[in-house]
């Protein structure tokens, strides 16, 4: 039921609504929930709401993470 | 998919699997509870269950929407639809809960009710305003996810004056079901229902923050990781409870940091706020009467509040006898305790509501771990 897909924003458009692509799929959305996204950022979809952005630098980050964990006893999850 | 397929990486998860096999003691039990239905649903399709050493177990939580939703709510949608006459809007998962005299939402529109799924509580305002000589019910559920659209929606019918549309509320709320969890005699006194720990809600967790959890680190000393619905994002977080175990901390941390912060989303929680405010109890499946556990709207909003408008009176209906969905919810059993579990109980007839949503811990298992149960069958299969 939470469940929620990674897009990215590829227009605004009015009515705050923006158009998303998801693995190629568009469809327009409402971003009324979330402030200040743009144009090729990533935002949490569910429902037809963009409900948070996603930092492509924190998900750099956990997959690092997950990475050493599988290489190095005792590395940093 | 970006941010999708990269967290469900075979190599990484082998790697995730070994460290988690090498840091959990050997000597000790490790129990810890996913909140989630989406991640029971992950941690079933991904097998995630194969690849943990046999002292990790995870046990299902009650956070699936459709499976903590009582009859006797279905049962006044139903009403609505059959005796009142308003279009029911309802998102798919809703359709086929069991409700009472073995009717469901979608035996009432096969009756002649006019039942409409839609994707979008938007959907159900854009039904509302083209048909303005027909009462338009849309029909809530959902944890803290899924109620700021709602809240969105009547906030915009109240604007625009959409006087036949109204809301069937039965939002309710993921701290207040955890602290049922933790203070139910099983996990207090009994014992009955060891817990060492919580994967946290991801999306839950994109609008509240992980703020709220703290308190169930400091007060009831146990650990939480707040983790993404992708199978590697579960087995990170499995890994950082199994440290927080050995290291003998009960902390918050925050697996899914990419989406996820401490506050939250404070747009969406104003929102929520100026719509809706807390009902003084609401009975969730499984859970019993939970004080403080749902929404109701506000009467600033009453139009549009389908319980009002249509002076629709709640009653309680037990759950059929044999269904163990209530214990499973509470994580007394698992699904295959249940007798009635894949015989008279499948996805295509479910007699309870665990069975009925992809993220009930039983049509989870029914779907992807049935087989694992039935070694000597599959043995047979194989020789044959």
């Amino acid at each position: 039921m939470c469940l929620a897909v990674p897009a990215r924003i590829v227009s605004l458009e009015a009515d705050e609504q923006a158009v998303i692509d998801v693995g190629g799929i568009r469809k327009r959305v409402s971003v009324a929930l979330v402030e200040g996204v743009a144009p090729g950022d990533y935002v949490i979809v569910h429902v037809g709401y963009a409900l948070a952005r996603l930092d492509p630098q924190a998900a750099a980050e956990t997959l690092a993470a997950m990475a050493a964990a599988g290489l190095e006893p005792g590395a940093l999850a | 998919m970006k941010y999708v397929d990269e967290f469900r990486d075979r190599e990484l998860g082998r790697g995730l699997a070994a460290a988690i096999a090498r840091e959990a003691v050997a000597s000790r039990r490790y129990h810890f509870m996913e909140f989630c239905g989406g991640h029971t649903h992950a941690i079933s399709r991904y097998g995630v269950t194969d690849l943990l050493p046999p002292n990790v177990r995870m046990i299902h939580g009650p956070g699936c929407p459709v499976c903590v939703l009582p009859i006797g709510r279905i049962d006044l949608a139903i009403e609505l639809a059959l005796e009142r006459g308003v279009i029911l809007c309802s998102y798919g998962d809703t359709l086929r809960v069991p409700a009472s005299n073995g009717r469901s939402l979608l035996r009432a529109k096969a009756e002649g009710g006019d039942v409409r799924m839609v994707y979008s509580a938007a959907d159900a305002l854009r039904i509302a305003r083209e048909n303005p000589a027909r009462e338009v019910v849309f029909l809530a559920i959902g944890f803290e996810t899924t109620t700021p659209p709602t809240a969105l929606v009547i906030r915009e019918a109240h604007a625009m004056g959409v006087a036949n549309f109204s809301v069937l509320c039965n939002h309710v709320l993921t701290p207040a079901a955890i602290v049922n969890i933790l203070q139910s005699p099983e996990v207090r006194t009994l014992g009955t229902v060891p817990l060492d720990g919580f994967v946290g809600p991801a999306h839950v967790s994109s609008i509240i923050g992980t703020q709220p959890y703290e308190f169930f680190a400091e007060e009831f000393r146990k650990p939480v990781v707040i983790a993404g619905f992708e199978p590697l994002d579960v087995m990170q977080a499995i890994l950082m409870l199994v440290r927080q175990v050995n290291e003998g901390r009960a902390e918050v941390e925050n697996q899914f940091h990419r989406v996820v912060d401490r506050g939250g989303n404070q747009k969406a929680q104003a929102l929520v706020a100026e719509v809706f405010e807390l009902r003084r109890e609401f009975e969730w499946r499984g859970l019993g009467s939970v004080p403080y556990s749902a929404l109701a709207i506000r009467p600033a909003f009453a139009a549009h509040d389908a319980e009002r408008r249509f002076g629709l009176a709640y009653r309680a209906v037990p759950d059929n006898k044999a269904c163990e969905c209530g214990a499973i919810l509470r994580g007394l059993k698992r699904p295959v305790d249940c007798r009635l579990f894949g015989g008279a109980c499948t996805p295509e007839t479910p007699m309870g509501s665990c069975m009925v949503s992809s993220e009930g811990a039983c049509a989870a298992h029914y779907s992807y771990g049935r087989f694992r149960d039935r070694p000597a069958a599959r043995d047979a299969a194989e020789v044959a």
